[in-house]
């Protein structure tokens, strides 16, 4: 039986993480002789399904309906948990975003199916698909396999290569009617904010990240601010001021240690570690961070890590391939004009 | 009367060294055992969601003894009960056993009008827990809720911000619900003198699945082997030089010659 990969989408395009998916999904259908099929559910589904046999799905099942329009887990799943008593495929696979993760746990509940969530390797032994996952963020891995017909998979983000996409490719489409989804969904949006012009974290090739270092800024706080107040104005003014132009110039995303998200210098959706979010880019460039065990879990897999930091005995430069040691707020802007002139 | 639930588990302290030993074993050491840090944030919004209501709060672990402690430390915080759920030969490390035994003891309680979780577990890390038991019961799931901006229990309802990798959404949706919390939704309150001797004495009951007149399903899962990640074979380079731009200039240049600019 065919191997699904759900496409995630959003505002009518697919995320670049579906297609990671889509990579590790083709590797479990070589091991068990079968082939991809692509789930692509709401806006623009047409041409995503395209995409989608561009990176290689042999086929695509589309749905489009309004009731797919802003992400109600209760629609998504009605959908997925009818193709797959349908149909039982081998394998659902999608990217271990937000969505996926909610979306694969009830799907999988409803198919009483095993899930093996956050892989970072996948093989096939024996017809038995085996995922290798980080349990204890990271400090130990765990290899995982599920006993039923169905097994679902959650693959993160950055773990697996997305395929090169053909010039062209004619996949199987099918289009499926939504009778599954109840007709009154118990969820109603009110509104959305997106967020915008940020990289988002966990698919960020690069990541500048600061730490309880950033309120050492020699840029004096407003004169009727004193103690904690002014390091916190002064921590926040060196995100948006120092790490933030050095990390437009990479492309970067913006990351933060927990000590500097406690300490109320940047909002927790930039904490990386333990308790935040688990990034493995290209590069990850730690700025006036000590490297606390809880943060290296969460930073570990970088390929290549930087250090900056005035304590030439700070863990960080332990895990580190390079480091400089100093003041970040001399060297990031040093290294902000260094590359832009390397880069002319 | 208004009734909020949550969940809770003990997990090694985050800043403790975890690894595999020669048995194959996942340890800690010594090391004493803390309440999952997540849930002081679902444990935290249990408190005040049921005050807010004017009821009940209860707190449940499934598992063995060692999370007595994380029970003992929700009941400091000011939970009003705790209940363990333990079954022999059970695989709770299953999120479907797990999810069934859940949904046993709330059916059992009855009366549940809430459920509040941490967004996950950093023991094991995984956070389908939530959505499987929400499924099991038939009940709406709203994830990763960043604030709740009324819970109208005589109305039946939520309204809640959630926290999407996109952007914010607020949603309504009818009581009862399940939904998992972020870090940040508020400020876990630490756990007072009297607290702490209050929990010190508490007994707590430990229900079994017969208790709950669950069947458990067959676990969907194995866990293979625990293995120690790979050790980063990385020899650090301190970057010298006169300055910090020359510093700056070397450290771009050893990032090209990484591809990885």
């Amino acid at each position: 039986m065919s191997v699904f990969v759900w496409i995630e989408t959003f505002a009518g395009d697919a995320l670049p993480s579906s297609w990671e998916a889509l990579g590790a999904a083709q590797t479990i259908a070589d091991g068990l002789n079968t082939d991809t099929t692509a789930l692509v559910f709401g806006e623009n589904s047409d041409e995503i399904a395209d995409d989608a046999g561009r990176f290689g799905a042999q086929r695509v099942i589309v749905c489009a309906d309004d009731r797919l329009q802003d992400h109600r887990l209760e629609s998504y799943t009605a959908l997925l948990s009818q193709l797959v008593e349908e149909r039982a495929p081998s394998a659902v696979i999608a990217a271990a975003t937000n969505r996926a993760r909610e979306l694969l746990a009830s799907a999988a509940a409803d198919s009483e199916s095993g899930l093996i969530s956050d892989v970072i390797d996948l093989r096939v032994e024996d017809g038995f698909i085996i995922g290798t996952r980080p349990a204890y963020a990271g400090k130990v891995l765990m290899e995982m396999t599920a006993n039923t017909a169905t097994s679902f998979v959650t693959v993160r983000g950055r773990a697996f290569p997305a395929p090169t996409p053909a010039a062209d490719s004619a996949p199987e489409i099918e289009a499926v009617g939504a009778d599954a989804i109840p007709s009154e969904l118990g969820v109603r949006v009110d509104e959305f904010v997106p967020e915008t012009g940020q990289v988002n974290l966990t698919d960020a090739a690069i990541i500048v990240s600061g730490g309880r270092g950033m309120a050492n800024n020699p840029c004096a706080a407003p004169a009727d601010m004193s103690g904690n107040e002014a390091n916190i104005w002064k921590a926040k003014h060196g995100f948006a001021n120092t790490l933030r132009p050095l990390a437009e110039a990479l492309g970067a995303a913006i990351g933060a240690s927990r000590a500097a998200v406690d300490a109320g210098y940047i909002a927790y959706e930039h904490q990386v570690g333990q308790t935040g979010k688990v990034v493995n880019p290209d590069l990850y460039i730690a700025c006036g961070i000590s490297g606390a065990i809880q943060h290296q879990a969460g930073m570990r897999g970088s390929k290549i890590i930087v250090a900056i930091n005035k304590d030439a005995e700070a863990p960080i430069f332990k895990l580190s391939r390079y480091g400089i040691v100093g003041d970040l707020y001399e060297v990031v802007p040093a290294l902000r004009e260094a590359l832009e002139e390397k880069l002319g | 009367m208004t009734h909020v639930l949550t969940f809770t588990r003990s997990t090694p302290d985050t800043a403790a060294k975890v690894w595999v030993d020669d048995e194959g074993a996942v340890t800690w050491g010594e090391v004493a055992t803390v309440v999952n840090p997540w849930d002081e944030y679902s444990l935290e919004e249990t408190i005040v969601q049921a005050a807010h209501g004017g009821g009940e709060s209860t707190v449940v672990a499934i598992g063995s003894a060692l999370h007595n402690d994380a029970l003992k430390h929700s009941l400091a915080m000011g939970i009003k009960n705790a209940l363990r759920l333990e079954e022999a030969g059970a695989d709770c490390n299953d999120s479907l056993v797990w999810s069934a035994l859940a949904a046993g003891a709330i059916r059992k309680l009855g009366d549940v009008d809430l459920i509040i979780f941490g967004k996950e577990s950093v023991d094991v890390g995984t956070d389908q827990h939530s959505y499987q038991l929400a499924r099991r019961l038939g009940w709406t799931m709203l994830g990763y809720v960043s604030r709740i901006i009324d819970a109208d229990f005589a109305a039946g309802k939520i309204q809640a911000e959630r926290m999407l990798e996109q952007g914010k959404q607020t949603v309504t949706a009818a009581l009862p619900a399940v939904i998992s919390v972020m870090k940040g939704i508020n400020e876990p309150r630490y756990p007072n003198f009297l607290g702490i001797r209050k929990a010190a004495k508490a007994q707590i009951p430990v229900w079994s699945a017969a208790d709950i007149e669950v069947e458990l399903p067959k676990a969907a899962t194995t866990a293979l082997r625990f293995m120690n990640p790979p050790a980063r074979a990385v020899s650090t380079e301190i970057i010298a030089g006169a300055d910090v731009k020359e510093k700056a200039v070397t450290l771009v240049e050893r990032l090209f010659e990484e591809k990885v600019l």
